[in-house]
């Protein structure tokens, strides 16, 4: 139950909501809801760990893991954007096809034994700093790291470039920005494309990394699903996504260090004494989705905030839109 | 047709779309249904064979080990039921755009709750059977209402996502049951709780193979009965009734409805308690009528997913569901034999998504025409 150890695992394991998180928000700038992110990460899970399993290099697991995501994700670019359909459904439809596609193809992987994973490191100097040097720099997976360089990256890429402002007029009123010049329908497939590509990368980052080994569904245990609802927490914002994230991941690892000693807080840990108390603790990151999730709302409602205006919305060129 | 179109390409055939300015025949609907189910077996198959799998055999597999005999039919039937009833929960919230995605944990809650009538204990052993599962089943509809008002309540209120909200509560419920089944009810230590007393069993048909001997060994049990009865309800609330009228209002529109006087938000909450109800009845069935103890991995198999397929396969109307819902009861019941044993997942998943592309006909015709505008 040491705090420095449990901040220090909880960052590693927030990076896969990071990088799911992340995907999700820029999907959704753009206007398209997806919901398929548990589908897809799945798929990039059991791609990279298949793949390193076939040729020992998990630098190539990691490419083909965020490459199969992100083809995947094509399908519901091209129903909800093409096709025009409802994007809940598609959504539902792409994790569910997602899960099968993995279940088969990553049937006796679980058995398949180690591989080699990616590298962990600690980076000079700055692991030196005190409390957050151990935390943040010490031993930390090279995902970690980029997943530190990605929030403020992402942050300046949607609001201070140009690029970035093209992405948000496609998500807020796709009529103005095409008539602008704008591909709306181009734009909306690249970025589903890449909210694919880091849902993909998200699942590398567990079979890989955090968590390695392929546990079929058990593998993501509904973290594409909290990512969804930790975009609305952020309020489509990469830096509030952050600390979304890692607030997450430290509450994982709360919950397995917790059952551990016989003494909590000065009395007889019932977690320890009585194991099946500890279904309770593994409520917690779900009932807390609930919780963030009200909060987010409420704030939405107070300040006046809000979802990308054309989010959800098919855009038809011609009709009278949004 | 096609190949007047090869012939002519190079004089320029252009495909265009038109949105549709009147409905489609009647039939063209069901047609385009069948024809998303048939791309998709198709698709199926091509995976099927890409891991090295025989797709034709494996479809033969399927149809014989789901409509083979008597008995296996009875055990479609069987597994064919819950889905019934979490199809009809997921059907009339979608009804409204309410996207309860929940069911799953409704069920499991649901049959917690029927549950805690025989383990709790609620009633006695020796209480007659009618009584008791006629309590039974109130206390599951009453828990799955429970576990719908949770995310119809902060829907109402708060505005919150229910999509997420009512997913979160599916990981809950299976926690919940957990806790119940490995500690406080658990079975001299493994996971399960003791056996249901047979007071506690929905009536089965091998029962009555003494008076029928075609019956033996027949499975299938009253909570079909449940289902279709339930079915036929869901149908009459929807279609015959006000309440029903308000529903389809608001899932049209919403602005509309908030215009003629409707309560939105009381609607919001009484849908999901309704959906969340079925699926709890639909909970109570499986664990009084198959499983006859509360165990986990049997309950939590995924029903309350299927029956968002089923519901949306059979265009939310309550009659198709009961159709449908043999179609997937099959493809489960076969599916549980077959390597790799993810197929019948992935397969179900295709359906969904060849499904919603398919709807694409619904809207816009396809026209072929010459390119000379």
């Amino acid at each position: 139950m040491d705090p420095i150890i449990i901040l220090q695992a909880g960052v590693a394991t927030g990076t896969v909501l990071l990088f799911a998180t992340i995907g999700e928000i820029l999907a959704e700038r753009s206007g398209i809801l997806n919901l398929g992110v548990e589908g897809m990460m799945l798929i990039g899970a059991m791609t990279a760990f298949s793949v390193t399993i076939a040729t020992g290099n998990p630098w190539l697991g990691l490419l083909c893991a965020m490459l199969a995501a992100g083809l995947l994700s094509q399908i519901h670019a091209f129903i909800t954007i093409t096709l025009q359909a409802d994007q809940v459904v598609s959504g539902l439809a792409l994790t569910f096809v997602g899960t099968g596609i993995s279940l088969v193809l990553g049937e006796g992987l679980s058995k398949a034994g180690t591989v080699s994973l990616l590298p962990n490191f600690s980076i000079p100097l700055l692991s030196q700093i005190p409390f957050l040097g151990p935390i943040l720099f010490t031993k930390q997976s090279v995902l970690v790291y980029i997943g530190y360089l990605f929030t403020p990256l992402t942050w300046y890429y949607i609001n201070h470039t140009r690029p970035g402002l093209n992405l948000r007029s496609v998500g807020e009123y796709p009529s103005a920005a095409d008539s602008l010049g704008i591909n709306v329908f181009r734009l909306r497939y690249f970025y589903v494309f890449v909210g694919g590509m880091l849902a993909g990368l998200a699942g590398a980052t567990i079979s890989l990394a955090v968590a390695p080994g392929w546990f079929s569904e058990l593998t993501t245990a509904g973290q594409g699903w909290i990512a969804v609802g930790l975009v609305i927490f952020a309020q489509w914002d990469p830096v509030r996504a952050m600390f979304g994230s890692y607030a997450f991941g430290a509450l994982r690892r709360l919950i397995l260090d917790i059952q551990g000693p016989t003494v909590l807080l000065g009395f007889d840990n019932p977690f320890y004494y009585n194991p099946y108390w500890g279904f309770f603790l593994q409520m917690l990151p779900y009932a807390f989705t609930v919780i963030v999730l009200v909060i987010g709302s409420r704030e939405a409602i107070r300040k006046r905030l809000g979802a990308p205006a054309a989010l959800g919305n098919p855009y038809i060129r011609g009709e009278r839109g949004k | 047709m096609a190949e007047a179109s090869l012939q002519k390409k190079k004089t320029g055939f252009k495909i265009r779309l038109e949105p549709r300015l009147e409905e489609p025949p009647g039939w063209f609907p069901l047609f385009v249904s069948l024809l998303a189910i048939v791309i998709a077996l198709i698709l199926g198959g091509v995976v099927i064979s890409a891991v090295g799998g025989d797709p034709i055999r494996s479809y033969q597999h399927i149809a014989r080990a789901s409509f083979g005999d008597s008995g296996v039919l009875s055990d479609t039937i069987v597994k064919a039921t819950p889905i019934l009833l979490t199809a009809l929960a997921c059907s009339v919230a979608f009804r409204m755009k309410l996207w309860n995605i929940g069911a799953e944990g409704q069920f499991i809650m649901g049959a917690w709750g029927a549950s805690a009538v025989v383990l709790a204990p609620i009633l006695a052993e020796e209480t007659p059977r009618w009584f008791f599962l006629f309590v039974m089943a109130l206390a599951g509809m009453l828990m799955g209402a429970f576990w719908g008002f949770i995310p119809g309540y902060l829907k109402a209120k708060f505005n919150v996502n229910e999509i997420i909200s009512s997913l979160m509560l599916n990981y809950i419920a299976v926690a919940w049951v957990n806790f119940w089944i490995f500690g406080v009810w658990s079975e001299g230590g493994f996971q399960m709780s003791p056996k249901f007393p047979e007071n506690a069993w929905l009536p089965r048909l091998l029962e009555y193979a003494s008076a029928y001997p075609a019956f033996r060994g027949l499975t299938t049990h009253a909570g079909l009965l449940l289902g279709i009865a339930a079915a036929l309800i869901i149908w009459l609330i929807v279609y015959r009734s006000r309440w029903g009228y308000e529903i389809r209002l608001i899932g049209d529109n919403p602005q509309a409805a908030n215009y003629a006087g409707i309560n939105i938000a009381a609607n919001v909450i009484a849908v999901m308690m309704l959906s969340g109800a079925l699926a709890g009845l639909g909970g109570m069935s499986e664990v009084s009528g198959v499983v006859h103890r509360l165990q986990t991995s049997p309950l939590a198999a995924g029903y309350g997913f299927t029956g968002i397929i089923v519901a949306w396969l059979a265009k939310l109307n309550p009659l198709a569901i009961i159709v449908v819902s043999v179609f997937f009861g099959a493809l489960i019941l076969a599916g549980r034999e077959i390597q790799p044993s993810g197929i019948p997942k992935m397969i179900q998943g295709i359906i969904l998504v060849s499904l919603i592309a398919s709807d694409f006909l619904l809207r816009y015709r396809i026209r072929i025409t010459r390119g000379e505008e």
